[in-house]
């Protein structure tokens, strides 16, 4: 009989200790953070930076003990460049991996391939690609951390009115990135008034001469300064051959060229250009009382320590969707999915790298224009006018 | 509205001169053997790319041009050896493929040890450009113009005075008949091969300061010199050189006067309307089928 009942007792210890342990193996339950990135191929210029900025402060935020006491787990994805990988990745993702958040999407084709899925499971996603679509109109489940072709176009226009320059003559690439910013530079121009675009033409991408078109913007009428909306090896042929054309009106870029690489193209040529940045490329000009000062720095020297490499504002943009991630994980005090959702479209005065973000319902991306510096090209090296 | 007219022009005749290179180094090989030489712009690639690598590590800029040079001589000459030569008895569109995948593989390596950059190469001499009539000439144009001009004289001088060009114009006509009389086809055609990489290098080299240079220049400068030779008549010399300077022109005339958008498209479609109206192209040999 007391046989028995110890039998039992011990049995009943024996439950009671598995329960126990097993609540505790759910307080100890990672954080799933999933990502699907172009870490190779032909996007792997943004993707490779945002991976290694995801890991690196994932570790980081691990060693400070995590996130509402539990760690973070980075379960990640290569969809190289792919649309149709990148929609896969996301469906493992959700379905599989079943992660409490997507940080991820290095450009706009994956991450819209990807949002019909997170839409329907209702999953929280932070995309890491530019264009204006991804937010525009606003869907319940996407955020986005970078600023849109919009918001740039608008800074620059707003630079030259600023400066009384009102006749444009517009030269685009015609890649997706440049064709996207000539329509969001057509339709800022006609939206903000006082402006007008009189010259509008375009180069495709392995062009290697743009004299032709500089020739017929140089010659239209009335037209005081030049933008250029383009990536990669474009934008500094036309600024050579404006250089060789002795153009002396003001000269413009688009954030498409805002690299150290594009300076090396285009040399002496490229003095006295404007372009709008992020202030990641001029950390030290920033003034004290710039509340991202502090950010800008840190993020720069921990990535540069860590990697060895040179930090690049597309890093940054996961940068700051992985704190937007953890802060509003932290404000909802849960990893519920509707409730980090809800906690991501409330955050306010969110300091990041590329921005300050104040998220709203219709607001999905939370940046402004002027979260963009207008930088100018002085003696091969990039000066902060504001 | 002169002056526009003449900028137009420059511009056209400095790219079109590249293409005449290219197309040149096209037509030699296609004379040599009739295979159309799809690695043609890899040639180009090499010659800019050595030449930035090479003076980067501090060579000194004139022996980094003849070491660039001599590197894709080198390249043509195992390029025959090690992927045609092994092919020879295969028919010419298999050849054809076989450069294809000679073009990727030489592309890939050089992304390999190059990295994806573009890089740059500095003028030859002045930056300051040249002011005509309103219009302007890069300094480096001349040196394309005149680099091909003295290219285009000593090819001439090659296949019509010495009896190593002759040779590789027997071959073209006859390989069998050549054969025949003594000549060493397979050495013929591995010649065609160095002398087209050289061109090729050459051209890739005087055009690197206005065009840049990457590891993948070679695939549309390399499409756009074919389409010069085809438009030219495929193994004409001056085929080449006249298909080259009309498509450069009429690319840079149609960004000018008709839409920048819309200019590939008249580039292009002007090889439909030679080759409808003249199958063999402007210059074309008129071949007769034996019956």
């Amino acid at each position: 009989m007391f046989k028995n009942i110890t039998r039992r007792a011990s049995t009943f210890a024996a439950i009671a200790a598995a329960g126990l342990l097993a609540i505790n193996v759910q307080a100890a339950e990672p954080i799933r953070i999933g990502s699907f990135l172009s870490v190779t191929g032909p996007a792997s210029f943004l993707g490779d930076p945002e991976l290694k900025t995801l890991e690196m402060y994932v570790e980081k935020i691990n060693a400070d003990g995590g996130v509402l006491g539990r760690q973070l787990e980075l379960i990640h994805y290569d969809d190289a460049g792919n649309a149709s990988k990148a929609r896969n990745f996301a469906s493992r993702l959700i379905r599989s991996d079943r992660v409490d958040i997507i940080v991820g999407g290095s450009t706009t084709g994956a991450t819209m391939a990807a949002v019909p899925m997170v839409e329907q499971a209702g999953v929280p996603f932070i995309s890491l690609a530019g264009a204006v679509v991804i937010t525009n109109p606003v869907k319940k489940w996407v955020f986005k951390t970078p600023q849109t072709d919009r918001m740039a176009a608008e800074r620059v226009l707003n630079d030259m009115k600023a400066r009384g320059l009102t006749k444009v003559g517009l030269i685009s690439g015609t890649g997706g990135f440049g064709s996207s910013g000539r329509e969001q530079t057509l339709a800022a121009a006609k939206e903000m008034g006082g402006i007008e675009i009189v010259a509008d033409e375009t180069y495709g991408g392995s062009d290697t001469d743009m004299t032709a078109q500089l020739t017929n913007i140089r010659g239209a009428e009335g037209v005081q300064t030049i933008l250029n909306f383009g990536f990669g090896q474009g934008p500094a042929i036309v600024t050579r051959n404006y250089a060789q054309l002795g153009i002396e009106l003001p000269f413009y870029q688009s954030h498409g060229v805002a690299s150290d690489g594009f300076l090396e193209l285009a040399g002496s040529s490229a003095d006295g250009l404007r372009l709008p940045a992020s202030p990641l490329l001029v950390p030290d000009s920033l003034p004290e009382s710039d509340p991202q000062k502090p950010v800008v720095e840190a993020y720069k020297s921990e990535y540069e320590a860590r990697w060895n490499a040179k930090v690049s504002t597309f890093g940054a943009y996961a940068y700051d969707g992985l704190m937007l991630a953890v802060e509003a994980i932290e404000k909802a005090g849960t990893t519920d999915k509707a409730a980090v959702r809800d906690a991501l479209e409330t955050i306010q005065g969110h300091v990041g790298v590329t921005g300050t973000f104040n998220m709203s319902a219709d607001d999905h991306n939370g940046l402004q224009a002027d979260s963009f510096r207008i930088l100018e090209v002085q003696d091969g090296g990039w000066n902060l006018i504001n | 509205m002169f002056s526009e007219f003449l900028q137009y022009l420059f511009t056209g005749i400095t790219i079109g001169a590249t293409y005449a290179l290219i197309a040149l180094g096209f037509t030699l090989i296609y004379n040599a053997s009739h295979v159309i030489n799809f690695a043609q712009g890899e040639f180009l690639m090499i010659g800019g790319m050595a030449t930035v690598s090479l003076t980067a590590m501090g060579v000194p800029m004139l022996l980094a041009i003849v070491l660039a040079v001599v590197l894709a001589g080198v390249l043509g000459i195992a390029l025959q050896r090690l992927a045609i030569a092994p092919a020879r008895n295969a028919d010419v569109v298999t050849l054809i493929i076989i450069t294809i995948g000679a073009s990727i593989f030489i592309r890939g390596l050089a992304q390999l040890v190059w990295g994806k950059e573009y890089h740059v190469m500095p003028n030859f001499s002045s930056d300051e450009p040249i002011q005509i009539f309103g219009a302007v000439l890069n300094t480096q144009s001349l040196w394309v113009l005149g680099v091909g001009a003295v290219l285009v004289a000593v090819l001439v001088y090659f296949f019509t005075r010495t009896l190593t060009g002759k040779a590789i114009l027997a071959t073209s006509m006859n390989k069998d008949a050549a054969r025949l009389v003594g000549i060493r086809t397979q050495v013929v055609l591995m010649l065609a091969f160095m002398v087209s990489a050289l061109l090729g290098s050459i051209a890739g080299i005087v055009v690197a300061p206005i065009t840049f240079t990457s590891y993948d220049i070679g695939i549309i400068l390399g499409l756009k010199g074919f389409v010069a030779a085809a438009i030219g008549g495929l193994g004409s010399g001056v085929g080449a050189v006249v298909g080259g300077l009309a498509l450069g022109v009429v690319e840079a005339m149609a960004a000018g006067y008709l839409s920048s958008d819309y200019k590939d498209a008249v580039a292009f479609s002007m090889i439909l309307v030679v080759l409808f109206f003249m199958p063999r192209g402007l210059f074309g040999a008129k071949i007769v089928e034996r019956v």
